[in-house]
This record gives structure tokens, sequence and C-alpha cells, in this order.
């Protein structure tokens, strides 16, 4: 009987999750119709879209998985690059425009979760801090190769040169007339036609919340969180260690570039600078704040804080200086011993004073 | 001839690399944390010296001491406010913290010393024999390398002979179990944080000499690459950060001059990934084997 509780408890928190983000889609969606909102914030819905989706990803793996990553926008990068050249490049076989960024987010998440197991079949024999300076690692060697790529297509198909020397140019792909540049180095992506919406971003982030909360509500997940808890005694009730790591971490990966796709098609150009450790961290730091293995957390964490830097733009230079400083701050607030005991104490002394109402405040 | 000059150029950056791993590895090795604003630090003391050449028109000596002076300073604070109270929380607490107080001397020198970069003349420049300078050689790559090598010995020595690298070393093997035999735990992680802050301000105007151009985001990517390089060579291990730092350098300085400029970062970071593949613990590192 107790058993049944606990379960319904966790759909109900899943459930809870999907509607949450469903009402807050559809009111932001209505007041986006009605022209209510102002271009700085429509500019933001499908990059609080994607960030969602990099932000719940990242935390199947740190969360979840219990590895910490320091590359996740190295997939995003894959994702977003790739997306952008099968949606551009098939531009005339596929007219329609909704059908073609479903390919380019498709083609993104399949590149991206092929990185992914080039990556992780090696990484994921080393520990700790080790994963993560090697996911680190990982993420700035795909900026480097993608600042070296060519591509353009024309007629006869898609030219791709790799540009080790530094040396050539997009004229050196010998495309016919009708040939179009869709990466030309270090200036990244250019002439991107816009495809993404924010309907698209919504249908991403539930694709995306269905996938990763039935893994962790599976035999899958419970795998995954057992090698978390403690690797040595999951590996002697026989469960495949490297298995269901490279699950969570594929997975993950594959999300990762479909948020990519979905971001890179936004915008009408993408340098791969764009993707650098900076974001890695940014995405961390959306899951760590929003909880670890917490799913509608990550939701939270990546909207609260994608928006609080753009909506600080008031205070302009110093708006960086106050999001470390809250940064500081809420790590010490929410993990500091003494502080944790005195916020305890002073709830337990509320709660005894006052009334509900007096509690609820004081917990806050 | 040529190639004698990228090894040259390829050992004086990997001995900044070095100083900087030094600061990493130590405090990896005691607190147990990654120090991501490691590199900031570094981005200070630069500008400390700056400031210190350009407005007050010290000697470059004074210079480099208020560097070293206010980058120690800063590092004990930097312990004290952000990183202390969370000495019993779970590592990714502390690793993003770190990250915020990155950001934070990010941007404080934006404000301060904007964005603009600064042009950081030489301090260490003094002039060579011909017969030298058409070798490759300048007196900065001169004075890093054997900087480094002073600061090497001299910190092996301190942790290796003295009575606070004795308690460092026993920190790092088991707080608890110092604590108990009378060692003041959190003043040992302080000088720890003075120590790398001290050697990131060298660091810092080491490398401000050789690539004169300063501006807030000056220490990030070498503090990317230090930190790879204290992994690469066994994180915890000084020794190994040497090692790792000069590795660094020439396999950077190489892949620049011989395979490609634009992905010269790639390559470094691609070795590190099939070092640590070999051997994971990087290459002077220890292995610990897990005690069910």
């Amino acid at each position: 009987m107790k058993r049944l509780k606990d379960v319904k408890g966790t759909t109900k928190v899943d459930f809870a999750t999907y509607l949450g983000v469903t009402i807050a889609f559809l009111i932001v969606y209505a007041l986006q119709l009605d022209g209510r909102l102002t271009n700085s914030v429509e500019s933001w819905l499908v990059p609080i879209c994607c960030f969602i989706v990099m932000a719940v990803s990242l935390n199947l793996v740190v969360g979840i998985s219990g590895e910490l990553s320091l590359g996740h926008a190295g997939f995003m990068s894959v994702g977003a690059f790739s997306g952008i050249t099968a949606a551009m490049s098939l531009s005339s076989a596929i007219p329609l425009a909704p059908v073609r960024l479903v390919v380019g987010i498709v083609v993104g998440a399949l590149c991206a979760a092929v990185a992914g197991v080039v990556v992780g079949v090696p990484v994921l024999r080393l520990r700790g801090d080790y994963l993560a300076i090697v996911t680190l690692a990982f993420g700035q060697i795909i900026k480097d190769l993608i600042n070296c790529l060519l591509v353009g297509y024309d007629s006869k198909g898609l030219h791709i040169i790799f540009n080790v020397s530094g040396l050539r140019s997009i004229s050196d792909l010998h495309m016919d007339d009708t040939g179009v540049a869709i990466i030309k180095g270090a200036q990244g992506a250019t002439g991107v036609t816009k495809l993404a919406s924010f309907p698209a971003g919504y249908i991403l982030v539930m694709v995306t919340l269905v996938v990763v909360l039935h893994i962790i509500r599976s035999r899958t997940g419970r795998a995954i969180m057992s090698i978390r808890d403690n690797r040595i005694a999951a590996e002697s009730v026989g469960i495949n260690v490297t298995k269901y790591k490279m699950i969570a971490f594929v997975t993950s990966a594959a999300l990762a570039g479909a948020a990519g796709a979905l971001y890179g098609l936004n915008y009408g150009g993408l340098v791969s600078s764009r993707f650098d450790f900076n974001t890695s961290i940014l995405v961390l730091v959306y899951v760590v704040l929003g909880g670890l293995g917490n799913i509608w957390g990550s939701v939270i964490g990546a909207t609260v804080l994608y928006i609080l830097p753009e909506a600080l733009r008031d205070f302009a230079d110093y708006r960086m200086l106050v999001y470390a400083i809250v940064l500081i701050l809420v790590m010490i607030a929410t993990n500091n011993p003494t502080i944790k005991t005195l916020f305890g104490k002073l709830t337990a002394l509320v709660k005894r004073r006052g009334s509900a109402a007096a509690a609820k405040g004081g917990a806050q | 001839m040529v190639f004698f000059s990228y090894l040259i150029s390829g050992i004086s950056l990997g001995s900044v690399y070095a100083i900087i791993a030094l600061g990493y590895t130590m405090v990896y090795g005691i607190a147990k944390m990654l120090n991501f604003a490691h590199g900031d630090v570094i981005m200070v003391g630069g500008y400390v010296a700056f400031c210190a050449i350009s407005y007050l028109s010290l000697p470059p000596a004074v210079a480099v001491v208020l560097a070293v002076a206010a980058c120690t300073v800063l590092g004990v604070l930097i312990e004290g406010l952000a990183y202390r109270p969370l000495r019993q929380a779970g590592s990714l607490a502390v690793l993003i913290t770190a990250i915020g107080v990155s950001y934070f001397l990010q941007n404080a020198a934006q404000l301060i010393w904007h964005a603009t970069p600064k042009n950081f003349t030489s301090i260490v420049h003094f002039d060579l024999p011909a017969g030298l300078t058409a070798m490759g050689l300048s007196s900065e790559a001169i004075v890093t390398v054997a900087s480094c090598v002073v600061i090497m010995i001299a910190l092996t020595t301190f942790v290796s002979k003295s009575k606070m690298g004795k308690a460092m070393r026993a920190c790092s093997e088991d707080k608890a179990a110092a604590q108990i035999m009378g060692i003041n735990v959190n003043a040992t992680i302080s000088m720890t944080f003075a120590i790398g802050s001290a050697l990131a301000a060298i660091a810092g105007v080491l490398l401000c000499s050789s690539y004169p151009t300063l501006q807030p985001t000056t220490g990030s990517m070498p503090g990317i690459k230090a930190f790879t390089a204290a992994v690469f060579g066994g994180i915890g291990s000084i020794p190994g950060a040497f090692l790792g730092g000069l590795l660094l350098g020439i396999i950077e300085s190489m892949a620049k001059a011989y395979i490609s400029t634009n992905l010269a970062n790639a390559i470094v970071f691609a070795v590190l990934i099939v070092v640590l593949l070999v051997k994971p613990t990087g290459l002077l590192g220890k292995y610990v084997p897990e005690k069910v």
C-alpha cells in the first residue's frame, strides 16, 4: 500500500510538470498572439525553450547519472551546425518550413548522439573530476573543429572541406552558380532562414520532458541512479555500469543536439564560439540551482536564470556583477549547514508561534 | 634553428602554464576543489602590475611585489568569504561558487579597468647578445623559465621540509585526522590559497610580459589550459603540474608551428584525452584503489 502511494507521488509530480509547462506556454502564447509582448521578450521565448531542454538533458547526466559534464554546449554546437546544414540544404527538396525544422532537429539530434557515443565510449571509463576535464576538453575541440569547417551546397549536392591550414576559403568548395555557402569557418553559419517558433520550442520541451521522465521512472532510470549512489554495489548486483551510463550520456547528448538545432534555426547567423565553455557552465548553473536530479527544478531554473540577466539590463554594466553575487549568495545560503539550521530554527519558531500562513512566509 | 625557436617559445609558454597549474594543483590537493576563479586571479595580478607601472610609475620590481601582495590578499579573501562557508557542502556547490567568483572578478575588472585591452609593456625586458636573439631566445623567455624553476624548487622544499608544508600534506591526506592532531585546517587551507594566488600574480605578470594585451578575460583561457596541465600531470602532484605545464606549452607551440594555428587548442586537448585514457590519473598522479 505504501509503495503504491510513492508511485502515485512521483507520477503526480510528473503530470504537474507537464501541466505547468503547458499552462505557462498557453498563457505566454496567448499573450504573444495578442501582441502584448515586447519585441525583446518575444526574442527570449525560443532560447528559453532551448535552454530548458539543455538543462533537463544535462540534469540526466549530472543529477541522475551523477557524472559532472562540462562540455554540454559541445553537443549543442554539433546539433546546431548539423541541423542548420540539413535544413538549409534541403530547402528546395522540402518546401514546407515546419517539416524542414523537424528534419533539422532530428538530424541535429542524431549527429549529437553519434558525437555522444564517440565521446562516451572512452570517456565514461574515467571518474569524477577527470570526466569533467575531458568533457571540457571535448567542448573546446568541437568549437575549434567547427571553426575550420567550410560547408556549402549547390545543385550537385553538399560540399564539405576541412580548413586545417586556415588558408582555404569558401571558393575552394568549387560550387557551381547555384552554390550557397552554409558554414564559413570562423564566421560560422550565415544567411540561415529562421524556422524556429515558440510552439516548436514548446513541443521540443514536452518531448524532452517525456523522454527524460520516462527514463528516470523506468527500470533503466533506477539502474542509472543505483550506479550514481554506489557504483560498486550496483555492479555487484549485476548492473552493467557502462551500458547504463552510456544510455544516460547519449540520450542527453541527443537532446542537447535537438536543442542546438532549434537554437541555430532561430537566428540568421551563428558562430561556434557561441557554444563555448561559458555556455556549458551556464547550463550547469541552471541545473545546480534548479536542484540536482529535479526535473521541474531544471525547467524553472533555466527559465528564471535566463530571464534574470536579461531583465537586469537596466543595471547595464552592473548586471553580471549582480548575477555573480546572487549566484554565490544562493549557493552559500542553500549549502551552508549553519544557515540551513538557522532557517530550520526560524521555520520551527514561526510554526510554533503563528498560524499556518505565517509559517509559510517564514519557510520562504 | 626554426625548430629550436619554437621549442623555446613552447617552454616559455609552458613555464607560465606550470606556474598557474601549481596553484591549481595545490588547492585541489588540499581543498579537493576545482578553483575556476584561479585564472581570473592571474588577470587581477596583471592589472595591478599594469596600474602600478603606468599610473603610479613605480619601478617594475615594486609593481611585481604589489601584484603579489594584492593577489595574496584577494586569494585569502575569496577563500574566507566564498569557499569556507561551503567546506562541508558537495563538490558541485563549491564548483558553482568558484564559477560565481570567476564571473565576479571578470565583471568587477571590466567595471574598474573597462573592456578595452590595455597594452602591457614587458617589465622583464633586457637586451640580449645578438647571437642569442638569433636563436629565438628572448629576455622574457629566460626570466619566465628561470622563475618557474625557482618557484618549483622553492615550493617542493617548502612542502616537503617546512612545518606548514607538513600540515598541508596532512590536510590533503585526511582533514579530520589532521585536525585531531592539532593542525589548524582552516589556516592551512588559507595558506594554500595565499601561496596559489601569489603564484598566479607572478604568472600574470610573466604572461602579460610575453603576450602584451591585457583585458578582463585574459586569465580565463590560460586558466583552463593550466587546469588541463595540472590534470595532465596528475592533479594534486607538484612535480606533475610542472611537467604537465611544460609539456602542454611545448605541444601547443609545436602544433601551432607544424600542424595548424586554428587547431592548436584542439590538439592540446586531444592529447590530454589520449593521456587520460591510457593513464587515467595523469602522468604522475597516484592511483588510489577503491575500497568497498
